[in-house]
């Protein structure tokens, strides 16, 4: 059942992929515009390099959210979700691991590529990756819990921001510590368990949270 | 069995409906009637859980459907007003789509075979954006043919219907009615179904 949900979801990504893409180039845009703000001075871009791309990730994660279920809720095949004999964790599981592949993985991906230009090492773009790949899970997780609040309320965009981008803060903090540990030549291992356990921890929970916010939102 | 007991609604600060009372044996039909806003879309919803009733129960084989869960769900279909048709997809990939998530999962030749009968023949691998209203809603009776459960849950489903349409949502009901199943539909609009066993169920304001 998981699978067809998870290829529902990307085929309906894959035809309305401008989406997709304009969260990608939001955040190639925003990352790059800050080495050419600040120009070529190496020590200073490597020192901000971690903060600013991950929040740069988390701003981009906030313009696909609103998607999440926003459409599904339009046409009422959100209802005909609910109503399937399939446990609703599941689907929002589902939902969850294609709006990462579709919104998330292209960050991840493009992250070391872009982070060049903050003359970064190599070992270094190495760490942001794994960061990202540990962390960007978690984004997509917290953020279902709310865009199913918000479902349906007007203005729910901001709203959504309001109630994410805090609870988004351990990662960030934990993310990008990782990064700045590797600048520093001193070993990012603390951070990224701490990142893991976080993942984990909002794998097991936010679902959950997410279906009960579901069926509230709904009524 | 489908059996209301006592059920009431409030939405807001209004009381749509109270003491709403019905036992459904297998092969009734069930007309819920009633003014707009009079509360049988609220009805329904309640009946298939989606909403929380003010007070009162519904039961399903004698058992709450809120202590059934999942399990009720396997029994039920619900059509409401929004039809459930995602329109970026084909007619065909919405049917196998909504099928599949509730367990029945169909091949192509099937698919086609079905949305043939329902009149989209030919137009089965289009984008549903590019069908009309009347076409989706014909897309979201499809599953009805498909479906094999015993509670079907219709909320103005002939709106935006042609006659042709009507006609087959008729013999769809009949033939469900016929081997057992239950239906509750709400509609102003008689279906004029031929030997089954009625009840009608009046909503005022």
């Amino acid at each position: 059942m998981l699978r067809w949900i998870v290829w529902r979801d990307l085929i309906l990504a894959w035809r309305r992929r401008a989406d997709v893409l304009s969260t990608l180039f939001f955040f190639v845009i925003v990352v790059s515009l800050f080495p050419l703000g600040i120009g070529p001075e190496t020590q200073l871009l490597r020192t901000i390099a971690p903060g600013v791309v991950w929040v740069a990730a988390l701003l981009a994660s906030m313009l696909s959210l609103g998607r999440l279920f926003a459409n599904d809720y339009q046409d009422g095949t959100l209802e005909q979700l609910l109503l399937t004999p399939q446990p609703l964790y599941l689907i929002v599981l589902g939902k969850v691991l294609a709006q990462w592949l579709v919104a998330e993985i292209p960050l991840v991906l493009i992250a070391p590529l872009i982070g060049v230009q903050f003359d970064l090492s190599r070992e270094t773009l190495l760490v942001l990756f794994v960061t990202l790949l540990l962390g960007t899970p978690v984004l997509s997780l917290i953020g279902s819990i709310g865009a199913a609040l918000t479902l349906g309320l007007r203005g729910s965009g901001v709203l959504i921001s309001l109630l994410v981008l805090p609870l988004y803060i351990p990662v960030l903090i934990f993310g990008a510590g990782a990064v700045d540990a590797s600048i520093m030549g001193s070993s990012p291992q603390s951070n990224l368990y701490l990142l893991g356990a976080i993942t984990v921890l909002s794998l097991t929970f936010a679902p959950w949270a997410t279906s009960a916010a579901l069926r509230i939102s709904l009524e | 069995m489908l059996e209301a007991i006592n059920l009431g609604c409030v939405r807001g600060d209004r009381r749509l409906f109270e003491g709403v009372n019905f036992s459904l044996t297998p092969g009734t039909y069930l007309q819920l009637q009633g003014p707009n806003g009079s509360g049988k879309t609220s009805l329904l919803r309640i009946i298939c859980g989606l909403l929380t009733q003010a007070e009162g129960e519904v039961r399903w084989q004698g058992a709450n459907i809120r202590s059934l869960g999942e399990d009720y769900f396997t029994a039920l279909t619900y059509l409401g007003h929004r039809n459930g048709v995602k329109d970026e997809l084909s007619a065909l990939e919405n049917l196998r789509v909504s099928n599949a998530l509730n367990g029945i999962e169909i091949n192509n030749n099937k698919a086609r075979e079905v949305l043939r009968k329902m009149g989209i023949g030919g137009r089965e691998s289009l984008p549903a954006r590019l069908l009309s209203e009347g076409q989706r809603r014909r897309v979201a009776l499809a599953r009805l043919a498909v479906c094999n459960t015993s509670v079907w849950l219709l909320d103005e489903v002939l709106t935006s219907l042609d006659r042709a349409a009507i006609g087959l949502v008729r013999s769809l009901i009949e033939e469900h009615l016929s081997g057992g199943g239950i239906a509750i539909v709400a509609t102003h609009q008689e279906l004029g179904l031929s030997g089954v066993s009625l009840q009608r169920l009046e909503l005022a304001t």
